[in-house]
C-alpha cells in the first residue's frame, strides 16, 4: 500500500498524543485509537502510526499491519464526500455493481481513489445492514436506498 | 502435577495437564510434522501460531482435524497421527502451499536445507493439481546489507515475526496485509535497511524457507582470492569451530578448529588468523575501562559511568543505537573484536609484511549476519577502504569449502599463522553467552588484586538462562555481574539501567539466544537447542584444553602493546580500537 509523505503539525501531534491519553497509552486499545485517528484525519498516514507507535510503545510494523489487515482503515486520505457502494450479496444482486459502474464513470475514478479536487472518494464495503433497501449507497453519513444507475447524477448534484 | 492419560496411535501416554498433542506424541517418539511450529525448548522460545495445518490429527469423537499444535491433551483421548483421513488433509494443505511457492529448487539458497522441501518429499507430493491456471502472489525482493527478503518463497509461517517481535523484541517484522497479498515486512512495506531491523538473522536462522537468507559474499572473496596483486587474509571467530563440522555430517559440538585452518590455507588464503587474538585485545581494552570507570566510582566520580556494557555484538549495539540512543555513553567504547582485528591487521600487521592496506584484504568468517553490516559501517573504513573488507557466515564458508571440491572430514589439523593467530581460553569462550564478561573477570581480577586467579573458570557466570546474575569478590569488593542474551532480555536490563534501579557493575549483552553459537549465520538448528548445547559444551572444551587461558598473558598480545600500541586505553589503542555509537532513533518530524 502507497503512502502519501506528509508533515504532521503540532497541534496533529497533540491530537493523536490526547487519543491515546484517552486509552490510557494501552497498547491493547490500538484499534479504538487507530479508529478516533482515522475519524479525526479521515486517513492513517505513516507519520500518525509513527506517533501512535511512540505513544502506545507498539512497533510500527504491527500498527502498519493492523491497518492492512482491516479494510475499514485506509492509509490514503477520503474525499470530503467518501461515497461507498455496498457490495453485500442483497445489494449485489439487485444491481449494486451496476450502479457502481455508473459512479466510476461519473467521478472517473476506480475504487479506492479520491478526485484530485479532493471533494469525493470511492470505495466498496460489504454490508451495512440495510438489505431491505438494496442496493444501498452511502455518502458521508447519509444512507441511500433501492437506487438506480440512473440516480447516481442527482445524488452526486446534491454535493456540487 | 495434575496429569492425563491419552493413547496416541494405539500408545498410551501420561503427560502434564495442559501438554499438547505433539508434545505428548514426542514423548513417545512420534514426529507429528510440522512447517509453522518450532520450539527451542532450553531457551524457552516456542512458536505456535496453528497456521500451517500440516501438524493436524484425528481425535476421536472430533467432527474435525485438530492441529497437534495447540490441541491440549485430555484424559482417555485417543490420538490417531497418521489415518488415510489425515494423510490426505495434509497432502492438500501442502498442495495449496506450494502452489503459490516458487519451484526453482534446483538454484535456491536454502536447497538441500529446506523444511518446505523436506515436507514435500516426506509426504511424497509427485504433483500439484491446478497449477497451470494459479497465478503465484510475486513481491519485491529486498537486498539489505546483511539480509535477503524473498516473500515469493514465504509461506507465512510467521517464525520470524515471533523472533523478531516476542525474542528479540526488534519489532521491524509483522503480518501485513490479507489474501494471496499476505506478507511479513517491516512498516509500510519498507526495505529492511529502513526499518528498525538489527540484523541480528534471527529471522534467517528460524525460516523454514529461502525467503530469508543471508548476502552471499563468497563470490567477492573468490574474486579477491584470484587477484595476484592482493594478500588476502582471514580471521575465524570462536563460534564457527564449534559448528562447521554439522554441515559436514559431524555431530553437533564436533570441534573443527585444525581442519577449518587447513581446509582456509587450501582455499588459498595467504595467512589464517584468528578473531580470538582480537577478543583477546578486546579484553585488554575492554577490561581496563571496566577497571578505570569502577576504580573512579569508588573515589566517588559520579562522572563514572557503571553498568559498563559490553559492545562486540553489532546485533546488540544496532539495538542500544535504535532503542536506547539515551544511554550511548554507557557501553564500552571497545570495537568489537571483528573491527579491532580489521584495524589492526591494515595498520600493524600491513606494516610488518610491507604491504599496502589497499592490497591487503582482510576476511572475516562470522556465525554472524549482523557483521556483514559492521564492516560496512562508513567508522569502520579509512580513505574508503574497509579494515573488515568482507565477513561471511559460517554457512557461506561451508558452501565455499564444499565448492573447492574439499572434504573437511578427511583434512589433518592445521595451525593458525603467528603473530595475529594466537590466542587463550578466554578468546575462544567469546562465542558462548556469558563468556566475554568471563573471559573479562579473569583479566580484570588480576589486573585489579594483583593476585593470581587459583581457577579461571567462572561456572557462575555460565548457563543459558536469558538474564543471568553473578557477584565476584574483587578483593573485598563484590563485582555485581548482569548477562542477557536475546534482545528482549537485554532489554529488561536496559530499562533498569535507564530508570536508575540497575544495581550492576558490568552487563554482557549477546543479541543471539546461546550467544555467536546460537547466531544468525550458524547451521541451522531446525528448532533443536541440543545442537546449540552441544556447541556451548565444545567451547568451553577448547578453553579447557588451551595452556594459556587468560588474555594479559597472550604473549602476541604484550608483544603488540610493546611494539605498536603501548598500553591499554592508550591514545594510538583509541584512535585505533575504539570507537562511538550514533543515535539512530527515527525522529517524529513537525511542520514548523
Amino acid at each position: 500500500m502507497s503512502s502519501i509523505k506528509i508533515e504532521l503539525r503540532q497541534e496533529d501531534v497533540t491530537k493523536i498524543k490526547e487519543i491515546c491519553a484517552s486509552f490510557n497509552n494501552d497498547p491493547q486499545e490500538l484499534i479504538n485509537v487507530l479508529h478516533k485517528c482515522q475519524e479525526h484525519f479521515g486517513y492513517l498516514p505513516a507519520e500518525v502510526q509513527e506517533v501512535v507507535s511512540n505513544e502506545l510503545v507498539v512497533p510500527v510494523a504491527k500498527i502498519y499491519g493492523v491497518i492492512t489487515f482491516y479494510s475499514f482503515f485506509t492509509m490514503t486520505p477520503k474525499g470530503k464526500h467518501p461515497v461507498s457502494i455496498c457490495m453485500g450479496t442483497a445489494c449485489y444482486v439487485r444491481g449494486a455493481e451496476k450502479v457502481l459502474d455508473e459512479f466510476r464513470k461519473e467521478l472517473g475514478l476506480q475504487v479506492g481513489q479520491t478526485t484530485s479536487d479532493g471533494k469525493f472518494s470511492l470505495s466498496s464495503l460489504r454490508c451495512v445492514g440495510a438489505c431491505g433497501l438494496a442496493p444501498v449507497v452511502m455518502v458521508g453519513d447519509k444512507t441511500y436506498g433501492r437506487v438506480a444507475p440512473d440516480d447516481v447524477r442527482n445524488i452526486l448534484k446534491e454535493y456540487e | 502435577m495434575e496429569t492425563v492419560k491419552l493413547t496416541i496411535d494405539n500408545k498410551v501416554v501420561e503427560v502434564p495437564k495442559g501438554t499438547t498433542v505433539n508434545k505428548a506424541a514426542r514423548q513417545l517418539g512420534i514426529e507429528i510434522p510440522t512447517l509453522c511450529y518450532m520450539e527451542l525448548h532450553d531457551l524457552n522460545i516456542e512458536n505456535k501460531p496453528a497456521g500451517c495445518r500440516i501438524c493436524v490429527v484425528e481425535v476421536q469423537g472430533r467432527r474435525n482435524l485438530a492441529p497437534s499444535c495447540v490441541t491440549k491433551c485430555e484424559e482417555n483421548m485417543v490420538v490417531k497421527t497418521h489415518t488415510t483421513r489425515v494423510l490426505n488433509a495434509r497432502r492438500m494443505v501442502m498442495e495449496f502451499i506450494l502452489s503459490d511457492h516458487p519451484k526453482d529448487c534446483l538454484i535456491c539458497a536454502k536447497s538441500g536445507n529446506c523444511e518446505l522441501q523436506s515436507m514435500a518429499h516426506q509426504l511424497g507430493i509427485r504433483e500439484i493439481p491446478g497449477q497451470e491456471i494459479a497465478s503465484i502472489s510475486t513481491y519485491r525482493k529486498d537486498t539489505s546489507p546483511s539480509i535477503i527478503r524473498d516473500l515469493d518463497k514465504c509461506i507465512m509461517c510467521r517464525r520470524c515475526e515471533m523472533m523478531c517481535n516476542t525474542v528479540q523484541t526488534v519489532g521491524a517484522l509483522s503480518a501485513v496485509n490479507r489474501g494471496f497479498m499476505a506478507a511479513v515486512a517491516p512498516a509500510f512495506e519498507q526495505n529492511l535497511e529502513y526499518s528498525t531491523c538489527t540484523y541480528c538473522g534471527q529471522c534467517v536462522a528460524v525460516c523454514p524457507t529461502g525467503a530469508l537468507t543471508e548476502v552471499d559474499h563468497t563470490p567477492d572473496v573468490l574474486r579477491t582470492l584470484a587477484d595476484p596483486t592482493k594478500t588476502v587474509i582471514v580471521q575465524t571467530a570462536p563460534a564457527v569451530r564449534a559448528a562447521l563440522g554439522e554441515l559436514f555430517g559431524m555431530e553437533p559440538g564436533t570441534l573443527v578448529t585444525g581442519k577449518m585452518v587447513t581446509a582456509l590455507r587450501a582455499l588459498g588464503f595467504d595467512y589464517v588468523f584468528d578473531t580470538d587474538f582480537a577478543a583477546d585485545l578486546t579484553i585488554m581494552e575492554e577490561g581496563t575501562e571496566l577497571l578505570d570507570r569502577l576504580n573512579r566510582h569508588l573515589k566517588g566520580d559520579k562522572t563514572a559511568r557503571l553498568p559498563i556494557l559490553t559492545s562486540c555484538c553489532p546485533g546488540w549495539v544496532n539495538f542500544f543505537e535504535e532503542y536506547f540512543p539515551d544511554l550511548k555513553d554507557v557501553p564500552s567504547t571497545a570495537k568489537s573484536p571483528q573491527q579491532m582485528f580489521g584495524a589492526i591487521a591494515k595498520t600493524y600487521f600491513a606494516e610488518k609484511i610491507k604491504v599496502d592496506r589497499k592490497d591487503l584484504v582482510v576476511v572475516s568468517i562470522m556465525p554472524c549476519l549482523a557483521k556483514k553490516y559492521e564492516c560496512q559501517r562508513e567508522e569502520f573504513s579509512t580513505d574508503n577502504n574497509r579494515d573488515v573488507d568482507f565477513s561471511i557466515s559460517t554457512r557461506e564458508l561451508a558452501s565455499f569449502i564444499k565448492q573447492a571440491n574439499i572434504d573437511l572430514n578427511n583434512l589433518d589439523d592445521g595451525e593458525f599463522d603467528d603473530p595475529l593467530g594466537e590466542s587463550t581460553g578466554a578468546g575462544v569462550i567469546f562465542g558462548n553467552t556469558g563468556g566475554v564478561i568471563e573471559a573479562a573477570v579473569r583479566t580484570a581480577y588480576e589486573l585489579h588484586t594483583g593476585k593470581k586467579l587459583e581457577r579461571p573458570d567462572f561456572t557462575e557466570l555460565r548457563g543459558l538462562e536469558g538474564v543471568r546474575e553473578a557477584t565476584i569478590d574483587f578483593n573485598g569488593i563484590p563485582l555485581k555481574i548482569g548477562i542477557a542474551h536475546g534482545l528482549g532480555n537485554a532489554r529488561k536490563l536496559l530499562d533498569d539501567v535507564r530508570s536508575g534501579k540497575s544495581q550492576y557493575h558490568a552487563i554482557e549483552v549477546m543479541a543471539c539466544p546461546g550467544g555467536c553459537i546460537g547466531g544468525g549465520g550458524q547451521p541451522l538448528h531446525h528448532g533443536n537447542s541440543d545442537i546449540i548445547k552441544a556447541r556451548a559444551a565444545a567451547i568451553y572444551a577448547e578453553d579447557k584444553s588451551k595452556p594459556i587461558r587468560k588474555s594479559h598473558e597472550n604473549p602476541f598480545i604484550i608483544k603488540l602493546y610493546e611494539e605498536f600500541l603501548g598500553k591499554p586505553n592508550s591514545e594510538k589503542a583509541h584512535h585505533l580500537l575504539h570507537t562511538h555509537y550514533f543515535d539512530k532513533k527515527k525522529k517524529i518530524v513537525v511542520k514548523q
